[in-house]
């Protein structure tokens, strides 16, 4: 992975901009000593690891401005950072760059359940929202299954989704306001609690921006009623064709679950092996279909996602009875992460999307790819929007399994770009899928995403080296060439 | 002259920006024409016409996703939508009446362009929630794609939540990628009569804090719940605060039920059933209540939803004020009589109290120019609108300053 050659004089210039920092930030606010920079030098993205040249840990908001107005006079680079989860690598630090942590603004501000919004601090973890709010009945829906320990502030960079966002709608969908510092040291508000921001949607953008638009500082989002009752069908098929053709047509009856997800063979074995859910260790793909809302409802749906699994040739169908059941359902979907590293000394994780009829043909091709780089590969997926997390299982301690592993993800996300989807559905690019950003857009489509970033960012000092495979000067995008004053198409009807 | 260039493809509007580019002649982009009153008046000797890029593409039900091109009718996508049981959940208005049009030719592109979001707004989100993905011609002359396909997507920036609203400003758009979802079973209505406006807000919040998934809450004060169509509500003769609840049968009755007894402590409570409660939303959508007197000025107001009764009443102490709530307060409809500012003064400083924004979406020609349709934003954000404008279309070809002069 190419990363921005580090520019020498800045860091020669180490000292000084320490200094600065520590004029704004007092304090233990800024880390330079190695030891203590240690635990920044990498996030989620594991395989990946660069030491900052210093960490800076505001407390402020005019903090922030203050950092990010100096660091662009000076022109230092600034990579933004809350909990460090991330999958993409949008936090690796810089060699020559400041990174800005964000684990000091861990405070909720204020809960209003009469506009069902709390305003929080970046910091905060994603289900410490839910925590502040549910003794009130309210949850807070987006739910990656990081939330224990990622933050909102990174949720709102990655515009993460969880297994709720078939129904519930990903971050963007549920963020109301922001107040945003740009590189510039502007404290903007974008929204607030009122429904829809004025003007172009810079919530909608800046959502998602990984880090390379500005600075996130304060966040309004919506909370919701949590439904009065869930309950889970797990379904067995023989093949993932079958369970495909269930997943459209739960969807064709028109019924939204909370949330569908799907698991293959080997991904339901490693599940099984680990925490012993009861799942059926034979069958081809694995269902886990969970219905929310109103008893009522809850009930009714159940019968009919029961009738469309028998009708397309499930083998087992099981409905939860209780709260308990429901919960032993979804243990070892939820732990099929770490069940998969324990049958494996590494893996990665892959986070495309395809359009859902084409899972029989991902899968096919994903078994041939995994013939051609001798890795095994196991395979969890969000099933309701097609979303999948092939996890590739290697060893990185074997020469060249790193890199056969890359290979073989890279072929996976190619492939879901031949077949109508995209690179990433909740993880980011990152540094992860820069450089097949190219599969995706055409060198057009990335200079006019590189435009919007220069309405932010003219020097590039935000983030640099993620999402964008070329850097380019601002200048030289800004460049038109106009040729030709003929008139267009003279053969149709101009009245 | 005014002439106008009607190209057949994205090819065609390529040549045809890249002619206005050369010729520093801005161009009017008009899809289907129904909302050309909307935004501030601007000056464009040439119409780009974008009327023949129109026909659903590709349509996949299980998908829950639609390809379009940009001028396609929306009657045209509704009706196929509702052949398969599914539906735009943002719940697209027709401004036809509002604006004083007669024949309902609203298109796809024109519903995302102005961000348009109608009841439903509180629990599906407005049309920037729905738009996956697109193809569109830049101020550059350039063909470019952002999003795609698919339902859930990060890959790059989310540039179609800012073309969603951006009213034509940024680019031309070719081509839509739009999220569909199922429709509702039943929808009933749950209807409580002569409420004061700060009652209501307080039964809608309380509607809304309940488990039972209401997917709109409005209040029509007395004096307009005369003009329904519905007769339940034109007879009322009182206030009514309503509250929508839909989607499968057993569920709506119960839940339905339910909230009927809860929201007894706040006074009567009547019910509405699927057929009357689809003309009833459908005249919150459209702000049919405030259609008449033609052409008084016509404000759209969005304030938290807790400042909704405050703020509505606020201005309705305003002279010959009418104004009605959706979204549980959070966004009011306010008419005045006509005058030269109509009441932007007034109107912008009490909104701007609560927290939230005002457009002026109805008003004659010169009252439009001289008043800012959009609300006025602070100067550091105007500056960055400025920059994301030219990032696309640093010419200001494209519907120069129909959101905000010199944009
Ligand atoms: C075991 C595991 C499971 C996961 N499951 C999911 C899942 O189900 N769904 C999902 O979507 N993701 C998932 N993730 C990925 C990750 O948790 C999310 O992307 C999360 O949102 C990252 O949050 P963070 O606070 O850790 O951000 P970081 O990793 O610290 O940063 C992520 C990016 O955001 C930027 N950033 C962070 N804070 C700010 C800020 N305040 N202002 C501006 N930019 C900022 C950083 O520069 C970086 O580019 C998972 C990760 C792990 C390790």
């Amino acid at each position: 992975m190419q990363m921005p050659e580090p520019d020498q004089s800045v860091i020669g210039r180490r000292e000084e901009i320490a200094a600065a920092l520590r004029a704004i930030v007092p304090g233990e606010g800024v880390i330079t000593e190695t030891d203590s920079m240690r635990v920044y030098e990498t996030d989620g993205l594991s395989a990946y690891r660069q030491l900052p040249m210093i960490v800076v840990l505001p407390e402020t908001t005019q903090q922030v401005a203050d950092i990010l107005r100096y660091c662009k006079e000076a022109g230092v680079k600034v990579v933004p950072r809350g909990a460090g989860t991330g999958l993409s690598g949008g936090a690796l630090p810089l060699a020559d760059g400041v990174l800005l942590g964000l684990g000091k603004f861990n405070r909720i501000l204020e809960i209003d359940f009469d506009n069902r919004a709390v305003v929080t601090q970046p910091g905060v973890t994603n289900l410490g929202i839910t925590h502040a709010v549910q003794d009130d009945g309210f949850y807070y829906a987006p739910d990656p299954s990081s939330q224990i320990a990622c933050s909102i502030g990174g949720n709102i960079a990655e515009n993460s989704g969880g297994v709720h966002s078939l129904k519930y709608g990903l971050t963007t969908n549920n963020v109301l306001g922001v107040e945003f510092v740009t590189i510039d040291g502007e404290i903007l508000r974008f929204g607030g609690k009122h429904l829809e921001a004025d003007g172009y949607d810079f919530l909608g953008l800046i959502t998602g921006s990984e880090g390379l638009l500005g600075v996130v500082t304060e966040i309004t989002v919506r909370v919701l009623r949590k439904p009065s009752t869930a309950r889970a069908v797990l379904v067995g098929f023989p093949t993932p064709e079958e369970a495909g053709a269930c997943v459209a047509a739960v969807i064709g009856a028109g019924i939204i679950p909370g949330g569908m997800e799907m698991m293959d063979n080997p991904a339901i074995n490693a599940a099984e092996d680990f925490v012993h859910a009861g799942y059926p260790r034979d069958v081809g793909a694995l269902l886990i279909v969970e219905l929310d809302g109103p008893e009522v409802e809850v009930d009714y749906l159940i019968g009919r996602v029961r009738e469309i699994a028998e009708a397309n040739g499930a083998s087992e169908v099981r409905i939860s009875e209780s709260e308990e059941e429901r919960n032993t359902f979804w243990a070892g979907r939820k732990a099929a992460f770490p069940a998969v590293g324990r049958i494996s000394p590494d893996y990665i994780c892959m986070d495309g999307t395809i359009p859902r009829k084409q899972l029989p043909e991902i899968l096919t091709r994903m078994s041939a790819m995994s013939k051609k780089h001798n890795l095994r590969v196991a395979n969890v997926f969000h099933a309701g929007d097609g979303n999948l997390h092939p996890l590739i299982l290697f060893d990185a301690n074997k020469e060249g399994e790193l890199e056969r592993a890359e290979a073989f993800g890279a072929d996976i996300l190619t492939a879901c770009v031949e077949l109508g989807g995209v690179l990433t559905g909740e993880h980011g690019v990152g540094i992860e899928k820069r450089d097949l950003m190219g599969e995706m857009f055409t060198e057009v489509d990335l200079n006019q995403q590189q435009r919007v970033k220069c309405a932010f960012d003219p020097d590039g000092l935000l983030n640099p080296g993620k999402v964008f495979p070329q850097l380019h000067r601002c200048a030289e995008l800004g460049r038109m060439h106009v040729s030709g004053g003929q008139l267009p198409f003279p053969d149709i009807p101009r009245f | 002259m005014a002439s106008t260039l009607k190209p057949e493809d994205a090819k065609q509007v390529e040549e045809a920006v890249t002619w206005a580019l050369s010729n520093g002649e801005p161009l009017e982009i008009v899809g289907r024409a129904s909302k050309r009153a909307l935004g501030r008046p601007f000056q464009a000797e040439t119409v780009l016409d974008l009327s023949d890029l129109s026909g659903v593409i590709d349509y996949e039900p299980a998908e829950l996703v639609l390809t379009a091109f940009p001028s396609t009718p929306m009657a045209e996508v509704e009706k196929l939508l509702a052949e398969n049981n599914q539906m735009l959940a943002f719940e697209p208005m027709d401004l036809t009446a509002l604006l004083g049009g007669t024949t309902t030719v609203g298109s796809l592109a024109g519903a995302l362009m102005i961000n348009s979001g109608g009841p439903r707004r509180i629990k599906a989100g407005s049309a920037r929630d729905h738009l996956l993905g697109f193809e569109a011609v830049s101020g550059r002359a350039e063909q470019f794609k952002s999003g795609a396909r698919v339902v859930k997507n990060v890959t790059g920036y989310d540039l179609p939540k800012v073309i969603c609203g951006s009213y034509g400003t940024l680019a031309a758009v070719t081509k839509i990628d739009v999220k569909v979802l199922p429709m509702p079973e039943k929808v009933y209505t749950v209807l409580v009569l002569g409420l004061d406006a700060g009652a209501a807000v307080r039964a809608m919040s309380a509607a809304m804090n309940s488990a039972h998934e209401v997917s709109a809450a409005a209040y029509v004060p007395a004096d307009l719940s005369g003009k329904s169509g519905v007769s339940y509500i034109k007879g009322a003769g009182a206030s009514v605060t309503a509250l929508r609840i839909e989607g499968f049968g057993p569920s709506v009755e119960r839940r339905c039920a339910d909230l009927r007894s809860e929201l007894s402590a706040f006074g009567a409570v009547e019910e509405l059933h699927t057929m009357n409660s689809q003309s009833f939303w459908r005249e919150v959508r459209d702000v049919h209540y405030l259609v008449t007197p033609m052409p008084d000025p016509v404000w759209r107001i969005s304030v938290p939803p807790s400042a909704g009764a405050s703020v509505g009443e606020a201005l309705s102490g305003m002279d010959g004020a009418a104004w009605f709530s959706d979204w549980a307060g959070g966004l009011i409809w306010l008419q005045l009589p006509a005058s030269d500012d109509a009441g932007a003064g007034a109107v912008r400083a009490a909104v701007s109290a609560a927290g939230g924004h005002a457009t002026l979406v109805r008003a004659g020609h010169e009252v439009r120019a001289a008043v800012p349709v959009f609300h006025p934003q602070p100067d550091a954000i105007a500056a960055l609108s400025m920059r994301l404008k030219e990032s696309f279309d640093p010419k200001h070809i494209l519907n120069p300053g129909r959101m905000y002069a010199g944009v």
